[in-house]
């Protein structure tokens, strides 16, 4: 007795096995379905379900034939949307008929009685699981996979070494430049013009008036070609102009603006979303992506939201035909943070 | 309840079309022994209801998604190449924009049936990952994962992953303004990771952010390999789900010896074709009256510009909602590097958030100690710590889901963004405890009134006089079908902490002990047969 | 019910043409209208100003002062020209009602010459943006256009001009079927926290095609069908949750019931 109950306990853990469980009171008696007492009501959903499959044919015909009938027109919007909405109602509606009409031949007038079917556990049986331990034996003996224990060892060796070509070969899928050279510059060099996207136009200083968000790339930025877009991810900019009396400088950035003009980086500090939100009373930027907030009256420092950095300030001044242009390029790298950003 | 069909002869099948069928299949059994496979299939049993229908609103959406995603291929063009728009639609002629994104515009607007495909492909899609989510909440909370179950549960976790990975490949593919900000998203995240994470942006996008490769790369991911592992996994899971036989709920009859429901030939068969046109026909029907992801609207892919509201897809929003529930700051200099503790702990959290989805089985198994094949179905109620444990998990994936749509929910409900997102960082940690704790009353006081209905039976609503002038009501039993639906299942008890055979008491078996008692402490024992007789004395 | 005479029902194709007699007509007053007050604007009277002066010291002072210099509880609108006027007042922002995050669009208080004549008094104050000249207001290049609005609108107002959250309760309005005017003079103007977009950072030509572009949006409606508030993935992902699984849920309920 003590034996069997930890039997039992081994194979069902912390399960509490009862002697006075209620019985399991077998199968409920058969339950019958109108259709099968009924031949005549048999009889109606067999024609009730044939007209379901006639009719799921005859859409499927018209929705071939709507497509003639409501052509898409070149440069006509309307027509796509007439075309789209009625070839798709017409397949939908021929299958969900053909749906329908399955599933109720099947609910109604298939036999309709539960089967049962016996389950047996998982685990081979004993003589199954007993030769698949013999054959792997006899393998092992044929083989001497066990015996030959450096033949074993080599194979494995090989084996683990021989995947390590690949690596190599996948080092073509970016360039051999280094990317955190690439990454610390960006499009800006000391006396480019600053200039509106996308239509490269220089902008003089006189254009931006209070409470003015100019969206900015460098005016030669159109000279990239290959690598464009790559260059405007690093580059673009969000010029603004605040009274200068709310704008908070620092000592080190007093010659970083002009006259209330402030240049600063789009990408966000987080994860790169073009920050872009300019709230002209408050001087808040926001990002739309994950809400992080800066304040661009106090050198973008973050004031909410995931960024942890401030929006990389690029220096700009003015030309001698009053055109504004960058200093340089920008001080930090720009964008989301790396480790190696800071080396 | 018959093992072999009954049904009475009736018409004889004969003729020559069936002369011909049956040429037919001795062809194909004298070469493929075709039989051998009928006979142990044809009539496997499936058992009847309605959640056991999830999975195959998934694997139906995956075949629509074969489909349409067959006919979008015949012409997308998976390169970024710089074109000028030319086609019909006017706001974006003669602008400037990658091959992907015009020849998407093409099947849009230019190409019959082409929105139609696209509009199906996407919304399978959603509604794929959807039914997989859907799916597994069904197996967790019944308990589905059990013995001998563990491994299909890894399986169906590996391609709710899989199913992530393919929407948010293709998500990406038209190259528009929202995938494109997706993707800078994605690439923002990678640069994170400390000392790699700069060379595998590198190496994804061939170059720095976003290059001229990603596109044709996400694509050759997107048709061939992530489908080939897709529909790998799927051969596994239908495999395992065969020779484990489906679990069914108990009832009269059942145990966890046989399996009761419909055979696969005809019913099942007919039952499971019929629901794939359904869900195609539901499908169909969505896509041609609502539109999805109106890649016109957005604009060829420009790392300037962005849209209010740029979201990804619903699957992926846990995601982006980690993201967004971090508060500001989390950022360190540590030697020397820039450890970016905004992205590290979401991915970190997420990562073991999934972890722990994947491993449960495992974990309950160990704790349980119950090496019993399970095959009933438990009602949620009847594990009610389980239940709430998956409870709170829901809390957590739904608050992180919620922040990512923090924007919406400010505009549509008036409130502050900032509002909204202090309020998630404190429901993302305390709404869990509450989820577990709630969930965990309701089970046990679900338990407790099915026990009670059992003794009881129903409250009749009928008052009568006893002689000695007392007021009672009525109480209808439950026949004895329903009563066994309500006592049969499984119960467990903490584990009593016992040194081992070396007369050890070690650190795991504590553990155990502990999370034994923290499972089973609170239970509510299935009546028994003593019980019920004494109740229907009175 | 259903076997009672249809007699006294109109019939079907009638009400259709009621609403097109109707769009008809009011299309028709637009036009006239419209049409009415550009004339108005281009010679503003001195007795439209007084019109202007008095309207403003009734609605308008106790916020703004009584020459328009401000208070603690508006800002000055010296200098904001008559655009500002019409944008403000021309979309029932202002008068503002009580206190918000920001001034919100609301039923208009004031007929378009007493707007007008407001208007003209704020514009006698001090130079600033005037009324736009009609050319500006229709035509133009929606391509150019939907370029512009996605680079400098798109991020507030979302692609589909849906519209979108700002900071601590503000947001961007939708853009749907708004007055051309208005648009142009939100983007002179520079309305509450939403950036002066002015001549010289786009030009009244592409301030032209911005317009066109949403006209054309307004016109051509949703090519795909339903746009769910045109607001991305977040309502596209509810809608598959509870439309398309939870309808398909209710089919798997039927598909296994049990016949009767």
């Amino acid at each position: 007795m003590a034996k069997s109950d930890k039997s039992v306990a081994v194979r069902g853990g912390s399960a509490v096995e009862r002697a006075d469980r209620v019985e399991n009171p077998g199968f409920e008696p058969e339950h019958k379905r109108i259709h099968d007492v009924n031949p005549e009501k048999a009889a109606g959903a067999e024609r009730g379900i044939s007209i379901l499959f006639l009719l799921s044919a005859i859409l499927s015909v018209t929705a071939f034939a709507l497509n003639f009938l409501f052509p898409i027109v070149p440069g006509d919007l309307w027509s796509v949307r007439l075309n789209t909405l009625l070839v798709g109602v017409a397949i939908a509606a021929g299958l969900l008929t053909l749906g329908v009409g399955t599933v109720h031949w099947a609910k109604a007038l298939m036999h309709g009685h539960e089967l049962v079917e016996e389950r047996h556990e998982t685990r081979g049986d004993e003589p199954t699981r007993k030769r698949a331990i013999e054959i792997f034996q006899e393998a092992n003996k044929e083989s001497g996979w066990t015996r030959r224990r450096l033949l074993r060892n080599s194979l494995i060796t090989a084996l683990v070494a021989f995947p390590i070509p690949a690596i190599a070969l996948f080092r073509d899928l970016a360039p051999a430049a280094d990317p955190v050279k690439a990454l610390k510059h960006t499009a800006w060099k000391a006396g480019t013009r600053l200039a509106r996207d996308p239509s490269g136009t220089p902008i003089k200083a006189s254009e931006v008036t209070i409470g003015s968000a100019f969206h900015v790339i460098p005016e030669d930025l159109h000279n990239y070609e290959e690598t464009f877009l790559n260059e405007k991810a690093k580059s673009a900019v969000l010029l603004m102009r605040l009274p200068v009396e709310e704008l908070n400088i620092s000592e080190e950035r007093k010659d970083w603006s002009y006259d209330g003009i402030v240049a600063y980086s789009k990408i966000c500090t987080h994860v790169g979303c073009p920050v872009a939100l300019y709230e002209q009373q408050t001087h808040h930027l926001l990002c739309p992506c994950h809400q992080s907030q800066f304040d661009v009256s106090n050198e973008c420092a973050v004031i909410f939201g995931p960024a942890a950095r401030p929006l990389p300030q690029l220096p700009i001044t003015v030309d001698a035909e009053g055109y504004l242009v960058a200093q340089s390029d920008f001080l930090e790298p720009v964008g989301p943070s790396f480790w190696e950003r800071t080396q | 309840m018959t093992v072999a069909t009954k049904s009475k002869p009736s018409r004889q099948p004969s003729g020559a079309g069936m002369r011909f069928v049956g040429g037919v299949a001795n062809y194909l059994d004298e070469r493929t022994s075709i039989s051998t496979a009928v006979k142990t299939l044809g009539r496997k049993i499936f058992p009847d209801h309605w959640s056991f229908m999830l999975g195959e609103i998934a694997l139906y959406s995956f075949v629509i998604i074969l489909l349409s995603g067959t006919f979008l291929t015949l012409f997308f063009e998976p390169s970024m190449t710089e074109v000028h728009y030319d086609g019909s639609y006017a706001p974006l002629k003669g602008i400037q924009m990658s091959a992907a994104y015009s020849s998407t515009l093409n099947i849009s607007f230019d190409i019959r049936g082409g929105l139609l495909m696209r509009q199906v492909h996407h919304w399978a899609a959603l509604l794929f990952v959807a039914s997989i989510g859907l799916h597994m909440l069904r197996v967790f909370f019944t308990g589905a994962f059990r013995k001998p179950r563990e491994i299909n549960w890894v399986v169906g976790f590996l391609l709710f992953i899989m199913a992530m990975a393919e929407g948010f490949t293709g998500y990406s593919l038209p190259d528009d303004l929202l995938s494109g900000n997706g993707l800078r998203i994605i690439d923002g995240m990678i640069k994170g990771i400390p000392g790699i994470g700069l060379w595998i942006s590198y190496l994804l996008f061939g170059g720095e952010f976003p290059g001229n490769d990603v596109v044709p790369r996400l694509y050759m991911l997107h048709i061939m390999l992530l489908p080939a592992i897709v529909i790998a996994l799927i051969a596994v899971h239908l495999v395992l789900l065969i020779v484990n036989k489906h679990t069914q709920f108990a009832g009269p009859g059942r145990t966890e010896k046989n399996v009761v429901g419909s055979p696969i030939l005809p019913v099942f068969a007919a039952k499971a074709g019929g629901f794939f046109f359904l869900v195609f026909g539901v499908t169909m029907l969505i896509a041609s009256l609502v539109t999805i992801n109106p890649i016109w609207a957005y604009g060829p892919y420009d790392p300037s510009p962005v849209s209010a509201g740029t979201q990804p897809d619903w699957y992926i929003g846990f995601a982006d909602g980690m993201l967004r529930l971090i508060p500001s700051g989390w950022e360190i200099v540590i030697f020397g590097g820039t450890l970016s503790l905004n992205l590290i702990v979401p991915i970190v959290v997420l990562m073991v958030f999934l972890l722990v989805v994947a491993a449960y089985p495992f974990f309950e198994a160990w704790v349980t100690g119950d090496k019993r094949e399970h095959h009933i179905a438990e009602r949620p109620r009847n594990a009610p710590t389980r239940t709430a444990i998956g409870a709170a998990g829901v809390t957590f994936y739904g608050v992180l889901w919620a922040a990512a749509s923090s924007d919406l929910i400010a505009t549509h409900f008036r409130t502050t963004i900032e509002g909204v997102i202090v309020t998630l960082q404190v429901l993302l940690i305390v709404g869990p405890f509450i989820a577990f704790w709630l969930t965990k009353k309701v089970a046990l006081a679900l338990q407790r009134k099915d026990r009670e209905l059992v003794l009881h039976g129903y409250e009749s609503s009928r008052i009568v006089r006893l002689p000695g002038g007392e007021y009672r009501e009525i109480h209808t039993p439950l026949d004895e079908f329903e009563q066994w639906k309500l006592v049969s299942f499984d119960e467990y008890q903490p584990e009593v902490l016992r040194p081992n055979a070396r007369g050890k008491i070690t650190v795991g078996a504590r553990l155990r002990t502990g999370l034994s008692s923290f499972y089973f402490e609170d239970r509510i024992a299935p009546v028994t047969k003593p019980e019920l007789e004494s109740a229907s004395q009175h | 019910m259903a076997t009672s005479p249809r007699r006294g029902r109109r019939h079907p194709l009638a009400s259709i043409a009621l609403l097109l007699v109707g769009l008809f007509a009011s299309g028709g007053a637009y036009a006239l209208f419209t049409g009415a007050a550009t004339a108005a604007d281009n010679v503003p009277s001195a007795a439209q100003v007084e019109n202007g002066k008095a309207l403003f010291a009734a609605n308008c002072a106790s916020c703004h002062g009584l020459n328009a210099e401000g208070t603690k509880a508006g800002p000055s609108l010296v200098g904001v020209g008559a655009l500002a006027v019409e944008f403000q007042v021309g979309t029932g922002r202002m008068p503002m009602a009580g206190s918000g995050p920001q001034a919100e669009k609301k039923p208009v208080q004031f007929a378009q010459d007493e707007i007008d004549a407001m208007a003209a008094w704020v514009a006698s104050l001090a130079p600033g943006p005037g009324m736009p000249d009609a050319e500006y207001l229709s035509g133009g290049d929606a391509s150019n256009g939907a370029e512009l609005f996605r680079i400098n609108c798109a991020m507030c107002h979302n692609v589909a001009g849906a519209g979108g959250a700002l900071t601590e309760g503000k947001f961007a309005p939708n853009l749907h079927n708004i007055d051309p005017v208005h648009i142009y003079a939100a983007m002179v103007t520079g309305p509450q926290n939403m950036p002066v977009f002015s001549d010289m950072n786009i030009t009244p030509e592409e301030k032209r095609d911005i317009i066109a572009y949403l006209k054309f949006m307004d016109e051509n409606g949703s090519v795909g069908g339903l746009d769910l508030g045109a607001l991305g993935p977040v309502s596209e992902g509810l809608f598959v949750w509870i439309f398309a699984l939870g309808g398909l849920v209710a089919i798997t309920i039927w598909l296994t019931a049990k016949s009767n």
